[in-house]
């Protein structure tokens, strides 16, 4: 079968695609980011080493 | 070209596209939910990184235009009755509102929770309260139930700049809420004038705004009586914590302004304004967008200025 010549629709579907795709890498950089920013400020404690501490203390 | 491919072709042509998804998120309302978030967030008396700072803001924004995803899920019958509105994705053909529906769903869904993330549960829950308020309360029934739809529904546009502040403080205090009161206040003779030079559009939808329910002079006399209490509101915030030199000038000329307008299109009649097509309605109109940028702007300026010993009184 012969190739066909590209429908308008091909290019509106891909310039969708391309901006889910642009977005999805944007909050992917985003949350990690945000991840970095949080597990170094001065006031973030381990949720486990602060409880088995707490059980140190105990014994 | 057969029957089968020239309906597949139309079909094609009604396929929504990026822009489409966009517009279902209402860009220009998002734009004023932003701005005051931001003044609300970085006039709160405590610094914030800027990267959570950022998040605050982006997942306020996304939550803003989720509801409006919704709203229009919601009004897509009204909508395609009116000028204004009849171009949006829904009644344009180029979204279905089922899937404006879950659009709105899913990002309402991901704004609160990541908003809870990126900042404190407290400022999730209020973005979530937000939603629901414009959502449920304004839009499902307010709007088509009262002509005091605007004044109650604009609550819902005046909580980011309390959300931006809870954002960064975790706690409530007096100066959000005097931000809220300013956007409340605002709302009504801001909607208002816009309803007096569109009154087809809201009569032909059978919203029952004040113009179609109490008529066009009582609309008149309202939009004066709230922009007195405005008036009196905006200046006294600027003896507040979140006020100072540059904000009260800015409220002092601008209320006067407003003033001006509101007493203008009070003294007016129908011939009056129709003779030349609404011009004193619409300025006033355009004059209520510089006079919300102005003040928050304002409010923006003195928290940016006080590290430097110049913001404030």
């Amino acid at each position: 079968m012969a190739l066909r010549k590209e429908h308008e629709i091909h290019k509106r579907r891909s310039g969708l695609n391309k901006g889910v795709g642009i977005l999805l890498a944007a909050f992917v950089v985003l949350i990690m980011a945000l991840t970095m920013v949080k597990v170094t400020s001065a006031s973030f404690k381990f949720p486990d080493a602060q409880s088995s501490g707490e059980q140190g203390e105990q014994n | 070209m057969s029957d089968a491919s020239i309906n597949a072709s139309r079909a094609y042509e009604d396929e929504a596209s990026f822009g489409d998804y966009f517009a279902l998120l209402k860009p220009r309302v998002m734009s004023l939910v932003v701005f005051t978030a931001l003044v609300g967030l970085l006039a709160a008396p405590v610094s914030v990184h800027p990267v959570v700072g950022f998040c605050a803001i982006l997942f306020i924004a996304i939550g803003g235009g989720a509801s409006g995803a919704l709203n229009m899920w919601w009004d897509a019958d009204i909508d395609k009755v009116m000028k204004r509105t009849k171009s949006r994705p829904i009644p344009a053909g180029k979204v279905e509102a089922g899937e404006a529906l879950a659009f709105g769903l899913a990002l309402s869904g991901l704004s609160v929770i990541m908003l809870a993330l990126a900042a404190n549960v407290f400022a999730g829950a209020f973005l979530a309260f937000t939603i629901f308020f414009y959502v449920v309360v304004y839009t499902m029934w307010l709007k088509r139930a009262t002509p005091q739809n605007i004044v109650i529904g604009g609550a819902a546009g005046a909580f980011p700049p309390v959300i931006g502040w809870i954002a960064a403080t975790g706690t409530m205090s007096v100066e959000p809420w005097l931000m809220f009161l300013l956007t409340f206040m605002w709302t009504p003779p801001h909607f208002w004038a816009l309803a007096l030079f569109m009154r087809s559009d809201y009569d032909d939808a059978g919203v029952p705004m004040l113009t179609v329910t109490h008529g066009r002079r009582s609309t008149r006399i309202h939009i004066l009586a709230y922009t007195v209490l405005l008036a009196v509101l905006a200046v006294g915030t600027a003896f507040s914590g979140i006020g100072g030199p540059i904000y009260l000038a800015a409220a002092l000329v601008m209320n006067a302004l407003f003033l001006h307008g509101a007493w203008k299109i009070t003294r007016r009649d129908e011939d009056d304004s129709e003779g030349d097509n609404f011009k004193v309605e619409r300025s006033f109109f355009k004059l209520s967008l510089l006079y919300l940028f102005l003040h928050f702007g304002a409010i923006l300026a003195e928290a940016l200025l006080k590290p430097y010993g110049l913001g404030g009184w």
